[in-house]
């Protein structure tokens, strides 16, 4: 249907040409108005779109603020504060790239909290995790390295903690944490491929990453609340009996999520950008100063729980000493929910039909996640110490126990079709 | 073209040559990228040897502002007759009271981890993570310790070391304060990143 539909409206037959060279009208269709979603999505189906507003925002704001930042150690510091006070706007600009930092991390804890508590990582969506965990891990790197770049005293001796742990590797640690600086310490060397990383390869691996995660999601189909495979119940068209397109219907939902988020966001942006200390710290109002630590040296709160857990190790082990297993710990409390997919052994996907033991521990999880973070924030202390080594064995073991208890609990039976929704 | 029944092993033959030959391109390509990441000879010339002037330091002081080597800064710490009596005293609660796993020149293995007993050279980076460890050099109460020696306590996590550079035991800090290759000029000159005994070797 081409040529002799003339009489059709300009748009139609622009859409025609086109169609004709790109699918487009098909692209549309599969990923919006002929995606069926399931009918009972409720409020914590919301984070991956807001994950996504936030990622648009970080892109444009921190194009902008590239425009006036000097990746130097002399001039770092200046150009920020140049940006701040002497560039038109300037501050809104690097304060919703700072506030969208610290937003990112609290709709993607949020959005994986949903994944833990509804089984979203449960066959046939393991490769949604996998991609997902694998833009966690991307992210938690952006935000590193992009702390560093402001050159505060904070962004330098965070960093410096951190590229250190590269040091308690095992005999190569030292020439590898070298490496990585590209100095015998840190200095303008590596804040000059901090920013590289942070404004050019990681942004590029990020934006492929979220694409594939959600061509994954449009082929398997979404989870919901109740775990149940919509794609099972199907009408005489194909349609999923409990499936509604995700356009209209879920995007006019989106739509008004966006704006609360929005207002919330600016909220922060205009009236606490630096969220007393915890978005932008104290120290980092001065510049960095290789030979000056500042008082108490905590990272930014969304890392927090793993550095409490890191800490949390003061005894050597096996002949290698507890940094190196600090480290290890480290390490594997962020990679463990990879294996996700593979521990949990329960024949419900979701909280709501899974037994007791699963609640439990899933709230546990929360609670020992929430207490490390706090710990995180605070200086060293014994009782401290001790409280993170309590949290950071029931953090594991939600995960290390998982295949015993979601075997060995009792489960509720799983409807045939979804509950509520429209 | 004789040759066009190719069989499935061949072809999986050249698919291995193949991939193989590829895997070592790419790894090959690999390390220009990899080795421009190393110091370049700037980093490395700012990290020539630096010469400290001891006169003016006293006993139970540390040389302020403390000079850098290697952008980290240097301890030099002068220490009291008293101080050094309790280094040289057996002291269990130390992790590694005869630097066995430490890092330090052959001529700093000792107790006082120096080669003049009262003048010890450290580098200010704890062994934990790199933190500034803050100078607390008399024996007095402190907040974090009532029954305190002197020395060095690291603010970031809690580690503490005594006026030898050497960490206490259970405390995040795996070994002692790095001793930086160094030599005495003369009573008064301090070399630091330099001794004589790297060239006779």
């Amino acid at each position: 249907m081409s040529e002799s539909l003339d009489n059709r409206g300009f748009v139609a037959r622009s859409m025609t040409w086109i169609n004709e060279r790109f699918p487009w009208t098909p692209t549309m269709e599969k990923h919006a108005s002929k995606y069926y979603a399931p009918k009972n999505f409720n409020v914590w189906y919301v984070f991956g779109v807001l994950a996504f507003v936030v990622l648009i925002i970080q892109l444009v704001t921190g194009l902008f603020l590239t425009m006036n930042y000097v990746p130097t150690a002399e001039g770092a510091f200046g150009s920020v504060e140049y940006a701040m006070h002497e560039v038109d706007l300037g501050w809104l600009i690097r304060y919703a790239h700072s506030t969208g930092a610290s937003a990112f991390f609290v709709v993607i804890y949020l959005h994986m909290f949903r994944g833990f508590a509804y089984g979203s990582y449960r066959k046939p969506r393991e490769l949604i995790w996998l991609i997902g965990m694998g833009i966690y891990l991307v992210l938690m790197a952006e935000g590193f390295f992009g702390y560093l770049l402001p050159w505060g005293n904070m962004s330098y001796w965070g960093a410096q903690v951190i590229v250190s742990l590269v040091g308690a590797v095992p005999i190569v640690g030292a020439d590898l944490a070298e490496w990585v600086r590209g100095d015998f310490v840190l200095s303008g060397i590596t804040l000059n491929r901090f920013f590289a990383l942070h404004v050019f390869a990681l942004p590029g691996v990020l934006v492929v990453l979220v694409f594939v995660h959600m061509v994954a999601l449009h082929h398997v189909g979404s989870n919901n609340p109740d775990g149940i495979e919509i794609k099972k119940k199907k009408d005489e068209k194909g349609v999923p009996l409990d499936g509604i397109p995700f356009h209209p219907y879920y995007t006019v939902h989106d739509f008004f999520v966006v704006i609360v988020f929005l207002i919330i966001f600016c909220a922060v942006m205009f009236f606490a950008p630096e969220m007393f200390g915890y978005f932008i710290e104290k120290p980092n109002f001065e510049i960095a100063n290789p030979i000056a630590t500042p008082e108490h040296i905590a990272p930014v709160w969304y890392y927090t729980p793993f550095y409490a857990m890191l800490r949390a190790v003061t005894f050597p082990l096996f002949g290698l000493d507890a940094k190196f297993w600090g480290l290890v710990v480290m390490a594997g409390a962020i990679l463990i929910p990879i294996a996700l997919p593979w521990l949990d052994k329960s024949p419900v996907k979701s909280i709501r039909y899974k037994g007791r033991i699963s609640k439990f521990m899933l709230g546990m999880l929360v609670i020992s996640f929430i207490v490390l973070g706090y710990l995180g924030t605070i200086p060293p202390s014994s009782f401290g110490t001790a409280t993170a080594q309590i949290a950071t064995l029931v953090y594991f073991s939600y995960f290390v126990l998982m295949p015993w208890y979601t075997l060995r609990e009792k489960t509720k039976p799983v409807p045939e079709r979804v509950t509520g929704g429209h | 073209m004789d040759e066009t029944k190719s069989s499935p092993v061949t072809r999986r033959y050249l698919l291995i040559a193949t991939s193989a030959v590829t895997t070592i391109g790419a790894a090959g390509a690999a390390v220009p990228f990899a080795r421009s990441w190393s110091p370049s000879e700037k980093a490395k010339a700012l990290g020539a040897p630096i010469e400290v002037d001891i006169t003016k330091l006293t006993p139970g002081e540390i040389f302020k502002p403390a000079p850098v080597w290697r952008g980290k800064g240097i301890i030099v710490v002068y220490r009291t007759p008293e101080a050094v009596e309790r280094l040289e005293a057996e002291n269990r609660s130390l992790a590694d009271p005869k630097s066995k796993r430490s890092v330090q020149p052959d001529y700093a293995k000792n107790l006082t981890r120096s080669i003049r007993p009262e003048i010890g050279v450290y580098l200010s980076q704890c062994t934990h993570l790199g933190c500034v460890p803050k100078y607390f050099g008399k024996a007095q109460p402190e907040q974090f310790d009532a029954r305190w020696q002197g020395g060095f306590f690291c603010p970031c996590h809690g580690s503490k070391f005594d006026l030898a550079g050497r960490v206490e035991k259970n405390l995040p800090a795996p070994t002692n304060l790095e001793v930086p290759v160094h030599q005495f000029e003369n009573d008064n000159i301090l070399h630091v990143g330099i001794d004589t005994e790297e060239f006779d070797e």
